[in-house]
């Protein structure tokens, strides 16, 4: 449902996606479907160890394996330091990261510091060739000690896994070696003075395990390193260009060297902005002058690309006996993975953003282990933080005797709340949200009783925050003589998104979304596109669209200005018609000044480029009903309703899809996924058999409100809506875990043994 | 490199040969021999589904089954499902329902739904759930996909 009207012509309806049919018969082309023709297959050797030296590699009886082409260890890649020996800084989109970190990443020189580190790889003339090759190559390890959780790796003798690695404290480095790349801080007002006036106050300390996104499609790509010097990839990727100059810069090559032609893409969630294959492909084309793929197995995305981290969160908040929230202190431990780079500072704006509380304290470290660099998943760092405070903030309205969402609308961020950081917000939906989500009939209907006697039955709410992103987008119209327009844009479509932003082109020049015909094409063919996450693609894509249409009208209104011989200041096209008035009353429809436009002084075409400011920051919330079965400790969703300020929902249908997905992530995050690492830090479960994704018969429908309240800084009120779904859930299964059994649970995923373990705990306090 | 085999079977209707590797997956011969890459690789270990193809009237996760399994069978996959240029009910049901977002689990979906619908046209809710609980989506939450598949069902019952 939405909850107000409509006053545009296509924006808010629901038309059929424009690659929907080709999505439906099989016929769309992902990066695993591309081939060429001499192609090799490359495949990629990978430490068995998650800490050790790497004392030698000997390739030599591998390179006697017939159809075996080349083999390339950490050697081959370009040195990283600049010509005065300083370690080059590469930018990654919004971060800047050490080129070092990365090229170690891709391949390993002198020492493994994750199980499934790239250690050499083959191209090959097929795979199972590759793979015997992989087999034959022999290396010598000294293993080393590993840890991996962040308050065992900040243990003064814990083993260091960064030997260069110094703190940066507060912004200052630090001079002793460590596994904490950071530590960071932010205050509001007087936490000790908060606490003190406070009447009631709970701290807890939560656990959360590693998850990853869990897109189906793996990672691959086909790479051509032609004899013109230019280096041409197809992959799969959110972000063709930040994957572009992320290869450029590792191969050490002008970035324009490289061009990357993505392909239709198999789910992302914020793990797809990362060149794990592309520089190694590369490598092996320039060796062989052949064009080689690379595509991961389940395990080694598993393993090898970038999960969410897991973290250990302190919280405590403490409010009055009237129910006002008066202070709050968090100490968030985020693990990085093997490189700095954790979304803790995501993570410290997140934690209490939903609350006005004068008083606050937040301390995040960013913190080296052994396990794969993490990376960003869907609202990166907010779940964590949020679902340690969203369960205790539940626990105080309960102490407090006060509907938890009545205590959170009491308590809820508005128009110039000050945030963590000291920032005020400003034209958020918080309260919308928490208002829809206390008059929906789900919330108001009882719940109901369970039918046998061992199942305990409980609600939960919660809400989540996520800042959104801008970031610059790029887009181009041509006018067809037939009334349609091509529009060519940068963003890779993970989920509707080329609709989403045709429309918004379609709405500006008064013609149906299936006149525009859109393309996602190649890094030399538009401009600068930041990826598509950070729930910016239908908002700045969107608006990029929004800005060439005007252009492309304007051209129009010029061009019926020509024809007519009138001033172009008397010429206006509404809803896909031109008109003049004043002397010559004359009008022609958007399709037969088309038809007329290459007689009439030749191609008409609009361009649109943003950096937009204007990022609509949001909130959603979730309502959940479980079934607890207390002998085997398996929590059932019953039912669940995902509420969410969308701004404006462009196309409605697309928008319910992020949220149902983001809430099912979410319950899977809550319930069941975990990285499971064994005692030598190796992952156990590096299958979709035991990762156990929610499947479609552990879940009920998934109920949607969208809520609007337009984002002033979008042409059409558009928030993003791709990631704050996710965020709630895990608080609000908890939540409801509390109401059915009585219990706090403090870590994720709440899976049976998890609930039981706590059972136990409570009665034997009891 | 083992000798390899020669296979003839039928695909969606067609009969077709081709050479492989006794190793060769159904899933591997279908994309790389047969060049039709409707079928997608999501693990390659029978878990997500997305590989999932009829042959001889069950569904098969293709991945999990020889090339060389499939001399004298009848393979169906994605690229049979719809009738020249007219998309079949379940298809038209998945983009009138948005029940995709990326796609890439869209094909073993419907070579599924298709199966099911064949057997029970008129499934329950829960019907749907179980028979795709074999089939993995990560972006919708499962919940217009089992929409979109009862719609279907519906729809070609009425027709």
């Amino acid at each position: 449902m939405t909850t107000k009207n409509n006053k545009f012509k296509v924006i808010g309806t629901r038309p059929i996606r424009h690659d929907g049919t080709d999505k439906v018969t099989g016929r769309a082309q992902y990066g695993a479907d591309f081939s060429m023709p001499r192609m090799l297959s490359g495949k990629i050797l990978r430490s068995p160890h998650a800490h050790a030296k790497i004392i030698s590699i000997d390739t030599s009886s591998a390179e006697k394996i017939h159809g075996v082409e080349a083999i390339i260890t950490g050697k081959d890649l370009p040195e990283t330091a600049n010509s005065d020996g300083e370690d080059r800084k590469v930018t990654l989109g919004e971060l800047s990261t050490d080129l070092k970190y990365l090229r170690e990443g891709i391949m390993a020189t002198e020492k493994a510091v994750f199980k499934g580190q790239p250690i050499a790889a083959v191209a090959a003339t097929n795979v199972h060739i590759a793979e015997e090759a992989c087999k034959a190559i022999k290396i010598s390890y000294e293993v080393l000690d590993a840890v991996i959780t962040a308050p065992e790796a900040m243990k003064a003798n814990a083993p260091i896994i960064q030997e260069d690695l110094r703190t940066t404290e507060l912004g200052e480095k630090l001079n002793s070696q460590t596994n904490i790349a950071e530590h960071l801080q932010d205050k509001l007002g007087d936490v000790d003075k908060g606490f003190d006036e406070s009447d009631i106050v709970i701290e807890r300390e939560f656990n959360t395990s590693t998850v990853h996104q869990g897109y189906i499609e793996p990672h691959n790509c086909v790479a051509h390193w032609r004899d013109d010097g230019r280096i041409h990839i197809w992959n799969t990727t959110q972000g063709p260009f930040n994957v572009r100059d992320a290869t450029a810069e590792v191969l050490n090559v002008s970035l324009s060297a490289v061009k990357l032609t993505p392909l239709e893409i198999g789910g992302g969630f914020g793990g797809k902005f990362e060149p794990y294959l592309e520089p190694v492909a590369a490598i092996l084309s320039k060796k062989t002058g052949r064009p080689v793929k690379i595509v991961m197995t389940r395990s080694e995305e598993l393993e090898a690309t970038g999960p969410t981290p897991g973290s250990n969160i302190r919280v405590k908040i403490g409010a009055t006996k009237e129910g006002k929230l008066v202070a709050a202190e968090a100490v968030l431990k985020y693990e990085a993975g093997a490189f700095p780079g954790s979304p803790v500072a995501a993570a410290a704006a997140c934690v209490f953003a939903p609350y006005n509380i004068p008083n606050q304290s937040v301390d995040g470290y960013d913190v080296l282990v052994n396990k794969t660099k993490t990376a960003a998943y869907r609202a990166p760092g907010a779940t964590n933080a949020e679902f340690a405070s969203e369960t205790i903030i539940d626990e105080l309205a309960h102490k407090l005797n006060i509907d938890p969402i009545e205590f959170r609308l009491m308590n809820a961020s508005n128009e110039g709340t000050r945030a963590t950081d000291g920032t005020k917000f400003h034209n958020i939906g918080l309260t919308e949200v928490l208002e829809a989500m206390k008059n929906d009939p789900h919330y108001k209907s009882d719940l109901s009783k369970p039918k046998t006697q061992n199942k305990i039955r409980g609600r939960g709410v919660a809400v989540g925050f996520w800042m959104n992103a801008g970031l610059q987008s790029s887009v181009n119209l041509a006018l067809n003589q037939d009334g349609t327009v091509n529009l060519t844009e940068g963003s890779p479509d993970i989920g509707g998104s080329r609709t989403s932003i045709s429309m918004q082109a379609a709405e500006v020049l008064g013609i149906k979304a299936e006149d525009v015909h859109p393309s996602v094409v190649d890094t030399d063919s538009i401009g600068y596109t930041f990826g598509t996450g950070g729930s910016r693609t239908t908002f700045a894509t969107g608006w990029a669209a929004y800005e060439a249409a005007k252009d492309l009208k304007n051209k129009m209104i010029e061009r019926a200005a020509l024809i007519w011989d009138v001033d172009s200041n008397l010429v206006s096209m509404n809803d896909g018609v031109l008109n003049t008035n004043g002397s010559k009353n004359k009008s022609m429809t958007f399709k037969e000044l088309a038809i007329e436009m290459n007689g009439s002084g030749g191609p008409i075409m609009g361009q649109g480029t943003v950096d937009p400011k204007g990022v609509g920051k949001s909130f959603a919330g979730l309502i959940v009903d479980i079934e607890l079965d207390t002998e085997t400790g398996k929590t059932q969703i019953l039912k669940v309703t995902c509420v969410q300020d969308c701004g404006k929902a462009i196309h409605p249908s697309y928008v319910e899809g992020q949220m149902q997905g983001g809430t099912v992530q979410g319950i899977g995050w809550a319930l069941n996924e975990e990285y499971y690492m064994d005692r030598n830090a190796k992952m156990s479960n590096n299958s979709l058999l035991d990762y156990r994704m929610p499947t479609s018969l552990d879940l009920p429908m998934i109920n949607t409100v969208i809520v609007e309240v337009p984002n002033e800084g979008h042409p059409f009120g558009v928030r993003g809506v791709g990631e704050v779904n996710i965020v709630a859930p895990p608080a609000a299964i908890a939540n409801a875990i509390s109401d059915a059994a009585k219990i706090r649970m403090e870590v994720l995923p709440m899976n049976p043994q998890a609930v039981l373990k706590t059972i136990n705990e409570n009665n034997r306090k009891l | 490199m083992s000798k390899k085999i020669h296979v003839k079977t039928t695909i969606n209707s067609e009969e077709v040969e081709f050479l492989c590797e006794p190793r060769q997956s159904l899933l591997e011969c279908l994309r790389d021999i047969v060049g039709l890459t409707g079928s997608k690789e999501g693990c390659n270990d029978g878990n997500c589904g997305a590989c999932t193809v009829n042959l001889d009237g069950r569904i098969v996760d293709s991945c999990l089954v020889f090339g060389v399994e499939v001399d004298g069978k009848e393979v169906n996959t994605i690229e049979g499902v719809a009738y020249k240029d007219e998309l079949h009910p379940i298809q038209k049901a998945f983009l009138e329902n948005a029940a995709l977002q990326c796609g890439i689990c869209t094909p073993g979906f419907i070579v599924a739904s298709k199966a099911l619908l064949e057997r029970n046209p008129n499934p329950t809710e829960k019907d749907v759930r179980f028979w795709l609980a074999g089939n993995l989506c990560r972006c919708t939450g499962y919940d217009k996909i089992v929409r979109a598949v009862l719609d279907a069902a519906e729809k070609m019952r009425v027709n």
